[in-house]
């Protein structure tokens, strides 16, 4: 199940926005695709992210791939609960296995991204 | 997120493909072959093989039968081993050297008769072994017979596999050696059977015509699932042989690298009577030692390392990263690579450049993972 009161970027990060602050993490179809994640590396707080540039990396056992941030704005918190558990990123990706907690510096970009159907058509594409 | 997949068409399959598929496999293209990565989680298979068992397909492995009244004679003068010294009913690991002492890939020989031996290659080697075997053997009286895409290789791992495959074979399995081999059937199947892996587990290897590689994988299947057996991709077998301290053709060996920096040089009889091709090279670059060194390391700061990535010791750079994962087992990040003799002592602390940081990387003996006895 595709939540529907999230956005997703085309590299399959979702985002729930509330007000001018938003939690960021990876979808359940991402964490399926990639495996077993052993390793989440995430920014420092203050961190400056500017919208679909990378702004970390999960690792599964066999692969590295790039985290892209869905909109601009400063880094609030990384998710500390992933260094020593990762795996919940696999069992709880829309929960537990969040990733960033953020301020958005333009809401405005809120509307580039997906919403829960055009995401779901996406990843039915394969 | 990005998602790099590559595609798993234009290549060979397999003759369980349509078993991997039907459980779900994710298959990806392996030297040429259409080959199950993961079925379920690489880590839950990993675990089965070391407290249970897995069942391999490694069909798309190179089976070389080597025969006549001088096929050892012949392998002796092609491969870096002695193949003639394995009695019958034994093996041995060897490779084969280009000229430059070059490795073209390593290799298992295994003494199936007098005059008849078995040659396994890895899957993408395996049509460059079979040319280069067949050219080195041509004036000998042995005949090359290339049974790479007839024969299907399925392997059982893990401390249940002797007791999985023991009530299905006639082959005595504890008379059967490490290293040893033995023909006589699987549920009927007429069959080679090996006590060999990639594993770092005890286990053992089949090898039997491809047409009757589906049956023998539902009986093993069937039999196994008891005792907890499950279907292992490529994925764990990557993570298990890593664990091991295995070298991978490809990561740790290549034809720019000697047996000696890959740490294999006892198995280069430099010291038999007889030529065999790479012999110069390899007596030369065993007297100069090794310009480099493969060792394991062990991540003591954040990240995981990654074949290609570069090692460090201070300023000066030491070396790459051949192969490396979260060790499933030892839950640390793990890694083998080549680094400058001189810091390749265990105990050593070097620095492995993750992206733009660098992580603290301990140089410690291989293997990483022993099993219990």
């Amino acid at each position: 199940m595709i939540p529907s009161d999230l956005r997703y970027t085309k590299e399959h990060e979702w985002i729930r926005v509330a007000g001018d602050e938003a939690t960021v993490g990876i979808t359940q179809h991402a964490a399926d695709q990639l495996g077993d994640i052993v390793f989440v590396e995430l920014p420092e707080p203050g961190h400056r992210l500017e919208q679909f540039a990378t702004f970390g990396v999960v690792e599964s056992v066999k692969a590295v791939s790039d985290l892209f941030a869905p909109v601009s704005g400063e880094v609030l918190e990384g998710n500390a609960g992933l260094n020593a558990m990762p795996e919940v990123v696999n069992s709880d990706p829309y929960g537990a296995g969040w990733m960033l907690r953020m301020r958005l510096s333009d809401p405005g970009e809120v509307e580039q991204l997906l919403d829960a159907a055009a995401y779901e058509a996406l990843t039915a594409e394969g | 997120m990005s998602q790099t997949v590559p595609p798993a068409g234009g290549s060979r399959a397999t003759p369980l493909l349509s078993r991997h598929v039907a459980l779900g496999a994710r298959m990806i293209d392996f030297g040429g072959w259409q080959m199950p990565v993961q079925y379920t989680s690489i880590l839950a298979e990993h675990r089965a093989v070391r407290e249970r068992a897995g069942l391999f397909d490694l069909s798309h492995m190179g089976e070389l039968f080597v025969e006549g009244p001088d096929a050892g004679a012949a392998l002796a003068g092609a491969l870096v081993t002695n193949p003639p010294s394995l009695e019958v009913g034994r093996a041995h690991y060897s490779m084969i050297c280009a000229p430059d002492g070059g490795v073209i890939d390593d290799l298992i020989v295994y003494r199936l008769a007098d005059d008849r031996f078995l040659v396994v290659a890895n899957a993408s080697n395996a049509p460059v072994v079979s040319d280069a075997l067949a050219e080195r053997i041509d004036a000998s009286r042995s005949v090359l017979d290339d049974r790479s895409l007839a024969t299907a290789l399925v392997a059982v791992q893990g401390p249940a596999a002797r007791g999985i495959l023991g009530p299905l074979t006639d082959v005595s399995l504890a008379a059967l050696r490490y290293y040893a081999i033995a023909e006589g059937t699987v549920a009927g199947i007429p069959a080679l059977v090996a006590r060999t892996g990639y594993t770092g587990e005890d286990g053992f290897e089949v090898f039997v015509d491809g047409g009757a590689a589906g049956e023998l994988w539902d009986i093993l299947m069937a039999a196994g699932a008891p005792a907890g057996l499950v279907p292992v991709g490529l994925g764990a077998r990557d993570t298990l042989r890593l664990e091991a301290g295995m070298p991978l053709y490809g990561n740790e060996l290549d034809r720019s690298t000697t047996p000696f920096e890959a740490g294999l040089g006892r198995v280069v009889k430099l010291a038999r009577a007889g030529d065999f091709v790479g012999r110069d090279a390899l007596a030369r670059a065993a007297a100069a030692g090794p310009r480099r060194l493969l060792v394991g390391l062990i991540v003591r700061g954040r990240g995981i390392a990654r074949h290609g990535y570069p090692v460090w010791a201070g300023d000066r750079r030491t070396g790459t990263v051949t192969s490396g994962t979260q060790s499933p087992t030892l839950g640390l990040p793990i890694a083998m690579a080549y680094v400058a003799p001189g810091d390749a002592v265990a105990g050593t602390m070097l620095d492995v450049e993750i992206r733009d940081a660098r992580a603290v990387a301990e140089v410690v003996p291989l293997p990483f993972y022993t099993r219990a006895r």
